[in-house]
């Protein structure tokens, strides 16, 4: 090969950043194990893998958060030191990070002018030009006096995307950049990045969606447990089948055949196989009747919510986070007033009824705050699993705790429900993430439940550990149990529904029986 | 008794002169807290940091002789102080109420030890600081003495508030304060430090409540007394919290603070007389109808009193 001919038309195939044997280890853990990886001009890298594989790690080396241990990052071909997020922000390294990093009181503008004002007094003029240029670049239209907190998700990624390339950046990295999205909204997403492609950016598009990886990037690498475990160039992805690939790609992720594995198969590969259809009894469980909930001013209110779930059903909702689900299901739970309407459980008003007589009554609810109401992290694994039933028979009588009888329940239970944990009375906050989801599983499916609220179940979970939960869900709902889950993850809800609500802004827009053309009518229902 | 008793020149004179010297401290400090919090620090150490700007300041013009160079030695006296959460809670991360209310039990005992230490029982009083006449204005009938000849640190602290009000809005720093306060992850990862935004705005804070220490010993009193600042840096804590980032509140609420500390005084002038106990009462009674009134208004910074450590969630 001769010298680089700069007047190729196409700088594809210039590396923009390499990184040469990035190691980083936290303590317990080597995050990144020898990472080599080619950014290249005008090109959409996509770096696939689970939660815990070391992305997050990767990234917030490349955008100069923390520094690796060893191995080197070159621009254009010149090692750099990166220590700083500011050194980072300077070389032309643009970050869109997974929780967005706007401050919600300040306007976009003044969001915009964080951190990249070089004089003392704010250049408002300057800025509205910059802001207008590369809106326009992006095809999108904000208002850029609107406070950040007004602006629904998708405005808001499209600001942040703003901001990463706001000082000529070269290099935009898209940390998990669809999880908040709509169908819609990723493929806008998808636009925008084919214009920044276009205009010639390096883009490394961050996600633990396999068809996203695909569909989206030009180039992917396959990150599991710290190391790069496999890579397709354009030529693979061009000349192969999205079947071949995803096969590819899974055996690359989980060893030869693994496709066939139903555990792994179900999350990894689009459209994920619903379950056959169901017999479901036509006898109502849960009848929610023109729910409303006043949110007050900090958060969503709901109106006039009405669905039934009948005996043995699950019914999906969908919707993109923040539009009233996390009310909806606390509401039910009765963990929050209502301001209008009913709610039956097997006939029976719950309006009057308090969070203990729900569950007295067979109503279960999974949050979705797992680390904050769902476990007390300084106590055991067994304390936890009896939360719910402080003072109640065998494990409380008379007021004095009986050991014997919770560490009995939580043995049975830590096995049934696969839970790895060192013993019984392990600090629960010692223990993975995937596992207190375990814990929190066994306690609410203990005692026979009529209902169970799941709210986002499988959220930040392993892909093992999420398969498990949704198996649970669905053998509960096999014996009659009735389910209502929250998820932001379509495709999930898809798999395991038999039919899917959806929320928008705090209202019901429709519900969708699950089948052939669910996904496409549940996406219009969710910017109805 | 005659209800026009109390529309006389010598009580509205005697209640807005009372008003602005007492208001003054408070507006000080509350500006400097409302910056403080603004940049994410709780500084419940305030009422001590103005103790020491008063302790500083009334050495400072007494044996200086001026009482400029006074208000000067406040300031430094607050910046010491504030020099101490800088370091314990901005640089090592130490919890801030802690730190707060250990600096406030400090400056207490320690200036009331140091005047004890120098003067004995005795309290020397200073000199009554020259006062700026405006002319025309001055003149009024009524209001004219008493608003417009007072010390120039008076007109000063009122252009102070406008210009922090300005610098927050307009300004990078400010913005940078804001962010601060607000999305410190925001802010570090826009390519600033966290760190050095807070331990300006601390400093800040520092100066302002030494000025105000200051200017109620050099001004207001005339003297250093232990203890002197009898919870105005506490009311000026509540007061930021109030002004929800918009510090031109500041002045509203520190005159409301002010007239009701010498309201009573006023009356008497005017010849009513009410019992001590309601006299005294009055600050504080003012304090819990503001916060049962207003305390829905109040809106704190989400990252208000958390140390900030870069990648925790």
């Amino acid at each position: 090969m001769t010298t680089p001919d700069s007047t190729t038309p196409s700088r594809a195939a210039a590396p923009a950043v390499e990184l040469r044997g990035i190691t980083k280890a936290f303590p317990g853990v080597v995050a990144n194990d020898d990472i080599h990886l080619t950014l290249r001009a005008g090109q959409v890298h996509s770096l696939l893998g689970e939660n815990g594989a070391g992305k997050s790690t990767l990234i917030s080396m490349l955008s100069g958060m923390i520094a690796p241990d060893s191995g080197e990052i070159l621009l254009d071909g010149r090692p750099v030191q990166m220590g700083s997020p500011r050194t980072a922000l300077d070389l032309g390294i643009g970050t869109v990070y997974q929780h967005l990093t706007l401050v919600p009181n300040l306007t976009v503008l003044e969001n915009l002018l964080l951190g990249s004002s070089t004089s003392v007094m704010l250049d408002f003029h300057a800025a509205r030009e910059r802001f207008a240029e590369l809106v326009a670049r992006l095809g999108a239209a904000i208002d850029p006096d609107a406070r950040a907190d007004t602006l629904a998700l998708g405005q808001l990624q499209q600001v942040e995307i703003v901001k990463a390339l706001w000082r000529d950046t070269r290099i935009l990295i898209l940390d998990e950049p669809t999880s908040m999205l709509t169908p819609q909204g990723v493929a806008e997403l998808q636009r925008v990045l084919e214009r920044l492609k276009a205009g010639g950016i390096a883009i490394v598009f961050i996600t633990h969606k396999l068809h996203e990886a695909i569909e989206i990037g030009d180039r992917v690498s396959i990150l599991k447990g710290g190391r790069i475990v496999g890579a397709l160039d354009e030529d693979e992805l061009r000349s192969k089948t999205p079947e071949q690939l995803k096969a590819r790609i899974v055996n690359l992720m989980f060893g030869e055949g693994a496709d066939q594995l139903s555990g792994v198969a179900e999350i990894e590969i689009r459209p994920l196989t619903p379950d056959e259809p169901r017999d479901v009894s036509e006898e109502a469980e849960l009848e929610v009747s023109g729910l409303s909930i006043d949110g007050g001013d900090d958060e969503m209110s709901l109106h006039d919510v009405s669905f039934v779930v009948h005996r043995g059903e699950i019914l999906g909702v969908a919707g993109v986070d923040g539009n009233g689900q996390r009310q909806l299901a606390q509401a039910i739970a009765g963990q929050r007033p209502i301001h209008a309407g009913d709610i039956r459980l097997a006939g029976e008003s719950l309006r009057r009824l308090g969070v203990p007589e729900r569950q007295e009554r067979g109503l279960r609810y999974l949050t979705d705050d797992r680390l904050h109401e769902g476990i007390v992290r300084d106590e055991s694994v067994a304390m936890n699993m009896v939360l719910k039933r402080i003072g109640q028979p065998p494990f409380w009588r008379r007021g004095t705790i009986q050991p014997s009888a919770i560490d009995a329940l939580a043995e049975e239970l830590v096995d049934r429900y696969e839970t790895r944990t060192p013993s019984i009375h392990t600090r629960i906050g010692a223990l993975s993430g995937g596992n207190i989801q375990k814990v929190l599983l066994a306690r609410e499916l203990a005692f026979d439940p009529r209902l169970v609220i799941y709210n986002k179940p499988t959220h930040g979970l392993d892909v093992k550990t999420a398969s498990f939960v949704r198996s649970q869900i669905r053998e509960q709902a096999s014996q009659g149990v009735s389910a209502l889950v929250i998820s932001t993850e379509l495709d999930e809800l898809l798999a395991i529904c038999d039919r899917i609500a959806v929320m928008s802004s705090g209202r019901l827009t429709g519900i969708v029986e699950n089948g052939q053309d669910a996904q496409a009518r549940v996406g219009e229902l969710m910017v109805a | 008794m005659d209800s026009s008793a109390l529309l006389t020149e010598a009580f509205f004179a005697a209640l807005i002169s009372g008003a602005l010297l007492a208001a003054l401290p408070i507006l000080f400090a509350s500006l400097g807290e409302a910056i403080s919090e603004q940049a994410g620090v709780l500084n419940v150490g305030l009422e001590g940091m103005m103790l020491f700007g008063a302790y500083a300041g009334f050495n400072g013009a007494l044996y200086l002789h001026s009482s400029w160079l006074g208000l000067l030695a406040g300031i430094g006296g607050g910046v010491l102080a504030s020099l101490t959460m800088v370091v314990l809670c901005v640089r090592m991360r130490l919890d801030q109420i802690v730190v707060g209310v250990a600096l406030f039990l400090f400056a207490e005992g320690v200036t009331s030890l140091l005047h004890g230490a120098q003067f004995g029982e005795s309290y020397p009083r200073l000199e009554k600081p020259s006062e700026l006449a405006i002319p025309l204005l001055s003149d009024l009938p009524a209001v004219g003495e008493s608003l417009f000849s007072v010390h120039p640190i008076v007109y000063i602290g009122f252009a102070l508030v406008f210009l922090v009000s300005w610098m927050l809005r307009r300004t990078s720093t400010g913005l940078n304060v804001r962010a601060a306060g607000e999305t410190p992850a925001a802010l570090d990862a826009a390519g600033v430090s966290v760190v050095r935004t807070r331990t300006w705005a601390v400093l800040a804070c520092g100066a302002l409540a030494g000025l105000g220490g200051g200017y109620l010993a050099i001004i207001a009193a005339g003297s250093f007394t232990p203890f002197m600042t009898q919870g105005a840096g506490f009311m000026a804590i509540v007061i930021a919290m109030l002004t929800r980032g918009k510090v031109l509140w500041t002045i509203v609420g520190s005159l409301l603070f002010g007239v009701s500390l010498t309201i009573a005084t006023a009356l008497q002038l005017a010849g009513i007389t009410i019992p001590t106990d309601w006299v005294q009462m009055l600050p504080f009674v003012t304090v819990i109808l503001v916060l049962i009134l207003f305390a829905r208004r109040s809106y704190l910074p989400s990252a208000l009193a958390l140390p900030y450590v870069r990648g925790e969630r």
